[in-house]
C-alpha cells in the first residue's frame, strides 16, 4: 500500500534520494561488517562505491535488496529507505523490495533457461494477477533487450539457452531482465570484473546509457572505471564510509587522507 | 643448478638393485589392479553363467511368443508344462509402478526439505537417518508387510487377503525411497547457488525459487533418482516374495495378489533338478531381469553422471 503510494508520487516528481540510510550497522554472526553507515544516494545518478577488499562494499550493496538475509546469521540495525520507504519495516514485503531494487552480480548469473524466459522471469513473478499475451511478452522482451543494446545480436536466438551466450552478453542480459519490472534502483557488484576489456567497455557504456532512467549504485575495484563511469563516488574503509562526493571532486581533491592514499594506490 | 650437475656427473649407485620395497610396490599395484577390474570380471562372469544355464531352454524349448505373451506359468504341469511370464511381468510391473507412486512424492519431498530448507545439525541428522533407512535389510521390510500391513489392509479395506499389490507396492516404495532421496538430494545440491540467488534477487519466494528454478535445473538428476528406484523395484526379491501373496495373476486391482519375476526364481529354483527344462526356464527369467535392470541402471547412471560433468 505504502509502496504504491510512494510509487505514484514518484512519477510526478522523482524523489531526491534513491537510497537513504541511517546508522546502518550489520553483523555476520558476531563480526561487525558495517559501522553506522549514513548515506544519501541521489536518484537518477550513477554512484560508485570503492574501497579496499573486505571493506564491506558488497555487504552494503547486498543489504539494500536484503539478499543478505539468505544467510541465516546476518543481523542489521538502523534503517535503509528506498524511495522514502524503510525497507526493513516489519510490514514491508521482501518481494516488493526486490521489485524496486534490482541486482547485477559479479559473475553473470543468467538462469538455465532460454533468453526469453530469463527476461520474463521477474516480470512473470511480479505480475501474477494478469495473464500477458504472447505479443505483449514479445514487446517486453524486445524493449528490455533494446535498452541493453543486445536486441540485434539475439533477436533470432531468443529460444537459445542464456547460459550459452558470451560472458559480456550474459551480463547485459542480467541487466536487461531487471528492467521489465521497472525498478527504481539498480545495484551492481563489480559487474565487469569477469569480463575482458572489450566486454568491460561495452557494459560500462551500457551503464552510462541507463543513467537518468535508474538510480545506479555500482561497486568497483577499478578506479579508472569509477572515475569515468560514475557521477558520484563513495569511499569505504573497514566497514565505514570515509568520503562521499562528486566523482570529479573526490578524485581530484579528496578531503580525507585515507581517500587520497587509496586512490593513489597505497592500499593495494 | 649446481646440485643437478653433481647428481648427473656423480656415479649412480646400485641403479639396478631391486629391494623389498620394489617388490611390495609391484605386488600392491597388481592387487589394486585386480580389485579395480573385479567389477567388470564379475559382471561378465555372472552374465555368462546365467546365460549358459538358461541356454538349453533358449535353444530348444523356447518360444518367444509363449514366454512373453502367455500368462500361464505352469512349469510343473504333468502333460504340458508352459512357461509364460506375462503374469509375472505384470506382477513385477504393477508392484514397481505402485511403489514409484508412493516413493516419488516421499523422496522428492524429503530431498527438497533436506537440500533446500534444513540447515546445520538438522540436515546432518536427517541425512544420517536416510542412510540408516536405506540399510534396513529387505527381509525386515517383508516381515513388516506380512505381519503389520497384511492385517491392517484386511481391516481397513475389508478384503480377504492383505498380501497383494497394495501391500507390496507400499513396502517397496518405502524401501526405495531412501536411496532415491539420497540421489535426488545430490541432484539438488549440484544446482549452483547463484541460480537461487539470481532468482531470489529477481523477487522469487523460496518456494518459487524451488519449483521454477531449482527443480527444472535438477530434472535430469531427479529422473536418474526415479530410474534407480525403478531398477531397485524390478530387482527386489525378498520383500515382494513375502508381501505380494505370491499368486500368479494379472492384477485387476491393487487388492489382487500377484507374483514377481524375482520371487518366482527364489521360490522355485531350489526345487528343480539342475539342468532340467524348468531350471533353465528360471535362468532365462534371470537373463531377462538382468538385461532390464542393467539397462535401467545404466541409463540412470549415465543421466546422473551427465549432470556431474556439466
Ligand atoms: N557471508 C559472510 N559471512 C561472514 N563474513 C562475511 C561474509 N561475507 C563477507 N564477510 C566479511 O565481511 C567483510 C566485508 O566483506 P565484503 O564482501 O562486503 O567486502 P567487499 O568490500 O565487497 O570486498 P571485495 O572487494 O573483496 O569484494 C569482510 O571482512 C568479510 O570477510
Ligand atoms: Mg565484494
Amino acid at each position: 500500500m505504502n509502496m504504491q503510494a510512494s510509487q505514484a508520487t514518484q512519477e510526478q516528481q522523482v524523489p531526491e534520494m534513491a537510497i537513504h540510510t541511517r546508522d546502518l550497522s550489520l553483523w555476520y554472526g558476531t563480526f561487525q561488517a558495517l559501522h553506522n553507515i549514513n548515506l544519501d544516494i541521489k536518484a537518477g545518478r550513477i554512484t560508485s562505491l570503492i574501497g579496499p577488499s573486505g571493506c564491506g562494499k558488497s555487504t552494503f550493496l547486498r543489504s539494500v535488496n536484503r539478499i543478505n538475509e539468505r544467510l541465516g546469521y546476518v543481523r542489521i540495525e538502523g534503517t535503509i529507505d528506498v524511495n522514502n520507504q524503510n525497507i526493513y519495516d516489519e510490514d514491508v514485503e521482501l518481494v516488493q523490495v526486490r521489485k524496486q531494487v534490482g541486482m547485477v552480480f559479479q559473475r553473470p548469473n543468467p538462469l538455465p533457461a532460454s533468453i526469453r524466459d530469463n527476461i520474463l522471469y521477474g516480470h512473470r513473478l511480479h505480475n501474477r494477477d494478469r495473464k500477458y499475451s504472447r505479443a505483449e511478452e514479445d514487446d517486453i522482451v524486445e524493449d528490455s533487450l533494446k535498452q541493453v543494446l543486445l536486441w540485434d545480436k539475439v533477436k533470432d536466438i531468443l529460444k537459445r539457452k542464456a547460459t550459452e551466450l558470451s560472458l559480456e552478453e550474459q551480463q547485459k542480459l542480467c541487466i536487461a531482465r531487471l528492467l521489465p519490472v521497472k525498478p527504481a534502483v539498480l545495484l551492481m557488484d563489480e559487474p565487469c570484473s569477469s569480463l575482458d576489456p572489450k566486454g568491460t567497455a561495452a557494459v560500462e557504456e551500457l551503464i552510462w546509457e541507463l543513467r537518468g532512467k535508474y538510480s545506479i549504485l555500482i561497486v568497483t575495484h577499478n578506479m579508472a572505471q569509477a572515475r569515468r563511469a560514475s557521477e558520484e563516488c563513495i569511499f569505504m574503509l573497514m566497514g565505514k564510509v570515509i568520503e562521499h562526493a562528486d566523482t570529479a571532486e573526490l578524485f581530484v581533491t579528496p578531503k580525507h587522507k585515507e581517500t587520497a592514499d587509496y586512490i593513489e594506490g597505497r592500499y593495494g | 643448478m649446481q646440485q643437478a650437475q653433481t647428481a648427473i656427473s656423480g656415479r649412480l649407485p646400485d641403479i639396478d638393485q631391486r629391494d623389498l620395497a620394489w617388490y611390495v610396490d609391484k605386488l600392491l599395484q597388481f592387487l589394486v589392479f585386480i580389485g579395480g577390474i573385479s567389477a567388470i570380471i564379475l559382471i561378465i562372469g555372472i552374465f555368462t553363467f546365467v546365460t549358459i544355464e538358461g541356454f538349453g531352454f533358449l535353444l530348444e524349448g523356447f518360444s518367444f511368443k509363449e514366454f512373453f505373451l502367455s500368462e500361464w506359468w505352469e512349469p510343473t504341469d504333468e502333460d504340458e508344462p508352459t512357461y509364460g511370464i506375462l503374469a509375472l511381468v505384470a506382477g513385477t510391473a504393477s508392484v514397481t509402478g505402485l511403489a514409484m507412486i508412493v516413493a516419488i512424492p516421499f523422496s522428492l519431498g524429503a530431498a527438497v526439505y533436506i537440500g533446500e530448507f534444513s540447515t546445520g545439525k538438522t540436515r546432518e541428522a536427517l541425512k544420517v537417518m536416510v542412510e540408516l533407512l536405506a540399510a534396513i535389510p529387505s527381509v525386515v521390510w517383508g516381515f513388516i508387510g506380512l505381519s503389520i500391513m497384511n492385517p491392517l489392509i484386511i481391516k481397513l479395506f475389508d478384503v480377504p487377503v492383505g498380501l497383494n499389490v497394495l501391500n507390496a507396492g507400499i513396502i517397496l516404495g518405502l524401501m526405495a525411497a531412501p536411496i532415491m532421496t539420497s540421489i535426488a538430494e545430490d541432484a539438488l545440491k549440484a544446482v549452483p547457488d547463484r541460480y537461487r540467488e539470481a532468482a531470489e534477487a529477481l523477487g522469487a519466494t523460496r518456494w518459487q525459487v524451488i519449483y521454477k528454478t531449482v527443480l527444472p535445473a535438477a530434472k535430469n538428476g531427479l529422473l536418474g533418482a526415479v530410474l534407480l528406484g525403478v531398477g531397485r523395484g524390478f530387482g527386489e526379491t525378498m520383500a515382494v516374495l513375502m508381501a505380494t501373496g505370491h499368486a500368479i495373476n494379472i492384477p485387476g486391482s491393487v487388492f489382487d495378489s500377484v507374483r514377481a519375476l524375482t520371487a518366482t526364481i527364489a521360490a522355485e529354483l531350489g526345487e528343480t533338478a539342475v539342468g532340467s527344462e524348468h531350471y533353465q526356464a528360471l535362468f532365462t527369467i534371470g537373463i531377462f531381469l538382468f538385461l532390464i535392470t542393467f539397462v535401467i541402471n545404466l541409463t540412470a547412471d549415465l543421466i546422473v553422471r551427465g549432470i556431474r560433468k556439466s
